[in-house]
């Protein structure tokens, strides 16, 4: 168990300070939840995975395809074809910097292949989030060289049309339960994006995740964006193996980047 | 999709048999229950429903795109590759061309500020002929205050587009391309769009507007849990609406004051609250988006109109392809014009928080 522990690959996030409170970046073989207020950066976060986990494994990536499940219709293509080209400029830059001599490293990727190798499935409706998600076992095993699915948001059909609360609970826990078991039996990384909600604690409103308490056992590791002054940060809010820490980022032309503020300290909560 | 009946999905007779003696009509029947549940309730073994599952949940799976075939779907059957052009070049610009199709731009601000103008320019812009940058498409219109003027329509056109409006009863067959509806209700609106799903590839309709959809829904009579469920079944209804007919839908939002003076934190936050300095008593009142967060996340463009020292801004404050700017505006004989073209990039809480400070309800127009 410990070898296969050490050999789960990483899939970088493009912010190095989120990286490393992340321990290197996405984890395959896991089920990582990422939740936070309208605006933060969530589809942001996913399309970015989605792009780099295309990165080949001579410039350290995955070289893998990507699953996109939209649920709310956010994925816009404009924005995916500018990761797109970011990403691929950087590559060049990396390897103009490290191998200015040796033309075999010449990036041979084009835009539109980073966007061929992402698989998009629209859905309209809870019933179909839940086919889709019994689906993928066969999807996946037709395409092995999938290493990430992104569920962008899981939340929004369970937050309407459900009277009976606790089957909400039970078919959550059934469609979390197979996530989990396609991370692991495909070695991939599954991205669950998720909203957020107000709880009334202790007199007074606070933020939380949406879909309940029972919902927070449904992932390997939660991570929390939000907004500390004038910054986003990420919160590792649950974790196994990673501690609780935070790191800020921003959200660019270019896709995700580190943080642009001086104080790039990574606060140890 | 969800209601598909699963004795015409092929599955081998004998299961299927058993799922209409239980009663598991369709495929949602089917997929609301877990399957240790369904296990249970057919007695039948767990590789079987399983199985069956599996079948079942591939007939009723959407079908898989790749993102490339999007753009270039896009690219091939739509203007600018989906977007409508507003006119106002920094806005456009960063929109990539204009407000996208197939899904929701939300208006947000004080009464007053600009969003009716915003959006009688747009019917305008979608029923132009499209050598004159428009989608020579009919408009669909929902007036729920009546504050449409057609008057104001055939003025602001003559006033964008004297070459076009100048001509004999142009302005009268623009402004027939523009569909009035005024309901009075929630579930009056759903019917609305009922018909109008139903309508909307034939009658070639290129934009749909709600002015406004707070009053629709604070209209009505319940309160709190109900509202919000019967807003989310109607969000959720508008959505697949603009997806499936790949139109442009604008809705507009009023304003409500915030409640308290600190923001909503999440739990881990609570213990390092940051301090905040007094504000001194001034005439700026603090106000956010009605209609509650989940509203928020539903809309994918949120274009916030505000006022600040007596100038008005229109901020994107949520856009997927754009980064946060803020654009100065006017509201002129013309419809809103921009004063900078550039755009002033916001940070932080800034980019959601609307300010109304310094000015009047009336608009000044230029002339």
């Amino acid at each position: 168990m410990f070898n296969e522990e050490r050999f789960s690959s990483l899939i970088t996030t493009s912010c190095v300070d989120l990286d490393n409170i992340l321990g290197g970046g996405i984890n395959c073989k896991e089920v990582t939840e990422i939740g936070g207020v309208p605006g933060i950066g969530k589809t942001q976060i996913g399309i970015q995975l989605a792009v780099n986990v295309q990165i080949p494994l001579e410039y350290g990536g995955l070289g893998g395809k990507a699953i996109y499940i939209d649920t709310e219709g956010s994925f816009m293509v404009e924005r995916v074809l500018q990761i797109a080209e970011a990403c691929i400029e950087d590559m060049s830059e990396y390897s103009h910097h490290f191998h200015k001599d040796n033309q075999a490293y010449g990036v041979k990727m084009h835009p539109n292949s980073i966007l061929e190798n992402i698989f998009y499935f629209r859905v309209c409706s809870y019933t179909e989030q839940i086919a889709l998600v019994n689906y993928l076992d066969k999807f996946v095993t037709e395409h092995k060289d999938v290493k990430i699915i992104i569920i962008d948001s899981v939340t929004f059909h369970f937050r309407q049309d459900f009277d009976d609360m606790a089957l909400r609970t039970r078919l959550l826990g059934e469609m979390s339960l197979k996530l989990m078991k396609l991370a692991r039996n495909f070695c991939l990384a599954v991205v669950m994006l998720n909203q957020v909600t107000t709880k009334h604690i202790e007199g007074s409103f606070q933020l939380t995740l949406a879909l309940g308490d029972s919902w927070s056992h449904s992932c390997t590791n939660r991570i929390i964006l939000y907004w500390n002054g004038n910054e986003r940060h990420a919160y590792i809010d649950k974790s196994p193996s990673l501690k609780s820490a935070s790191a800020p980022y921003s959200v660019t032309s270019r896709g995700i980047r580190n943080s642009t503020s001086s104080s790039k300290r990574i606060k140890m909560v | 999709m969800a209601n598909k009946l699963i004795n015409q999905m092929a599955l081998p007779k004998s299961i299927a048999n058993i799922f209409a003696a239980r009663n598991i009509i369709t495929a949602k029947d089917a997929l609301s229950l877990t399957e240790f549940e369904l296990m249970e309730l057919l007695d039948v073994g767990m590789a079987e429903v399983t199985s069956a599952m599996a079948h079942i949940s591939e007939v009723v799976c959407p079908p898989c795109q790749t993102a490339l075939l999007l753009m270039e779907q896009r690219v091939r059957n739509e203007s600018l590759a989906g977007h409508l052009p507003t006119r106002l070049k920094g806005l456009d610009e960063a929109l990539c061309g204009g407000i996208p199709f197939g899904v929701l731009t939300e208006l947000v601000g004080p009464p007053g500020i600009g969003k009716t103008q915003f959006c009688l320019k747009l019917s305008l812009l979608a029923s132009l002929p499209v050598n004159c940058g428009g989608l020579d498409g009919r408009v669909i219109y929902i007036d729920v205050e009546s504050k449409f003027s057609s008057k104001r329509l055939i003025e602001i056109g003559t006033k964008s587009f004297p070459e076009i409006f100048h001509k004999k009863g142009m302005a009268q067959e623009m402004a027939g391309r523009i569909r009035i509806l005024r309901p009075t209700s929630l579930s009056e609106f759903a019917e609305s769009l009922q018909r109008i799903k139903v309508s909307l590839l034939q009658q070639q309709v290129k934009l749909l507007i709600v002015d406004s959809m707070a009053a629709l829904v604070l209209g009505e009579h319940d309160c709190g849990a109900s509202r919000q469920q019967a807003l989310g079944w109607h969000v959720s209804f508008i959505k697949s609406l603009a997806e499936f007919s790949r139109i442009p839908i604008v809705l507009t939002n009023q304003v409500r004051s915030h409640i308290g003076d600190e923001s909503l934190m999440y739990s881990f936050q609570a213990q390092s609250r940051p301090t905040k300095e007094d504000n001194p008593v001034t005439f700026d009142s603090h106000l956010v988006a009605a209609l509650g967060i989940n509203w928020a996340h539903a809309v994918t463009i949120r274009l916030v109109l505000e006022s600040r020292s007596g100038q008005r801004f229109i901020k994107l404050a949520k856009s997927p392809m754009s980064p946060p700017l803020a654009f100065p505006f006017n509201i002129t004989s013309s419809g809103i014009v921009l004063l900078d073209d550039d755009g002033i990039e916001m940070k932080g809480p800034e980019i959601n928080t609307i300010h109304c400070q310094g000015q009047n309800a009336l608009f000044n127009f230029e002339f």
